[in-house]
């Protein structure tokens, strides 16, 4: 026994930059953004903090799902990191939920999502009669340096929450991670200690090679949905959605041609929100249930993938 | 031969069929950013069955065909 998604939620911040406001303060331009990334606007929080976002998705999530705090067994936050570097962001979620359950933060980058799943679906393993909240939220926006066109212009902020319950419809879901610093990697502040001024202290700022991720991600995407279908025991054409995280366009199209399906079948949402990190999939996945997109036996796959580098990929049929 | 391999999937990729394509032609020349670049090199890898390393400068078609010579030799 695994688990069923009984409830979703999602939070965006309401601030809301187009590609003409980011060309207000970056040398770029509309249509170089658009033909390059397929992004056309990102929400960024300048009046929320990371846990008022987080929170709000939760609280949309517990809604949908018609559970209580209380009734919370485990709050999972796949995030690169909320307000503070400790508490953990889900303890505060916890807080202000009033819920009493164990609560930690998972770091696997964009992947985080996935991540998340597969550590509820072990949570389940050991004990079929629980209630887990997956949180997933970033804010890229406090990540990446304003200055750099080549980076800030891909990122949003956002928040997705899943609710899941003792079920059988996750069919299969696979991890993968291969260490990497060069492709893709946020430096921390080091303190002030006053010997480590002598030494290199990186601005706190995104860094990435582009193409590199670029070949990393079609290649992931490729390999994780052909695997993780063989798994479940289906065909990549028995999926109905597939929701890839939402990265750029472009690696979306490169993934879709090499796996000769077509783009109708991935959920695209890169267009609104620019890449949210691990919060891309459980705002579309939010939104395609409130829509009613999905009825009992839809096949969906999710596939991620990020910094680490991590992947991860599954296949749930909705209940 | 390599070159008219390639030259043929950069006229595919830019929807140039006539586009003058020569060994010294850089990418910046032919209007193909890094994105492009990893784009065209990925698509040539298929062509050839075969990969080649990013990591070096590839700043020309000469770079891509050289690297694919060795990687299929």
């Amino acid at each position: 026994m695994s688990f069923t998604i009984i409830g979703t939620g999602s939070a965006l911040p309401k601030t809301i930059q187009t590609n003409e406001d980011l060309a207000q303060f970056l040398d770029t331009s509309h249509n170089w953004i658009v033909s390059r990334t397929g992004i056309e606007a990102r929400h960024i929080c300048v009046d929320e903090s990371i846990l008022d976002i987080a929170l709000e998705a939760s609280v949309n999530a517990l809604e949908n799902a018609q559970i209580k705090p209380a009734e919370l067994d485990l709050i999972i936050c796949p995030t690169l990191g909320g307000d503070t570097v400790t508490p953990s962001l889900a303890c505060l979620i916890q807080e202000q939920l009033g819920a009493t359950c164990p609560s930690f933060d998972l770091n696997a980058a964009c992947s985080g999502f996935v991540y998340g799943l597969d550590v509820a679906d072990a949570y389940f393993a050991r004990n079929d009669d629980l209630k887990i909240l997956v949180i997933a939220v970033d804010a890229m926006s406090k990540l990446v340096d304003w200055q750099d066109r080549g980076t800030a212009v891909l990122f949003g902020d956002g928040a997705g929450a899943a609710v899941l319950a003792s079920g059988k419809s996750l069919k299969a879901i696979q991890l993968t991670a291969v260490g990497n610093q060069h492709a893709l990697s946020i430096p921390w502040p080091k303190g002030n200690h006053p010997l480590t001024k002598l030494q290199t202290n990186p601005a706190p700022y995104l860094l990435m090679d582009g193409p590199e991720v670029y070949r990393f991600a079609v290649a992931a995407i490729c390999s994780d949905l052909r695997s993780v279908a063989k798994a479940a025991g289906i065909e990549l054409a028995d999926i109905d959605y597939i929701i890839p995280h939402q990265a750029n366009l472009r690696i979306i199209e490169g993934a879709a041609k090499r796996l000769k399906l077509p783009m109708d079948k991935f959920v695209l949402r890169v267009n609104g929100c620019g890449n949210t990190s691990a919060a891309s999939i459980p705002l579309v996945l939010d939104e395609l249930n409130r829509n009613k997109t999905f009825k009992p036996g839809t096949r969906i796959a999710l596939t991620a993938f990020g910094g680490g580098l991590t992947t991860g990929a599954c296949v749930i049929e909705w209940a | 031969m390599v070159l008219e391999k390639v030259v043929e999937i950069l006229r595919n990729y830019k929807d140039e069929q006539d586009l003058e394509v020569t060994m010294d032609s850089t990418f910046e020349e032919l209007e193909l950013d890094s994105l492009d670049t990893v784009e065209l090199v990925m698509e040539i890898e298929e062509a050839f069955d075969t990969s080649i390393e990013m990591d070096g400068e590839i700043k020309t078609i000469g770079d891509v065909v050289t690297l694919i010579e060795k990687a299929i030799a």
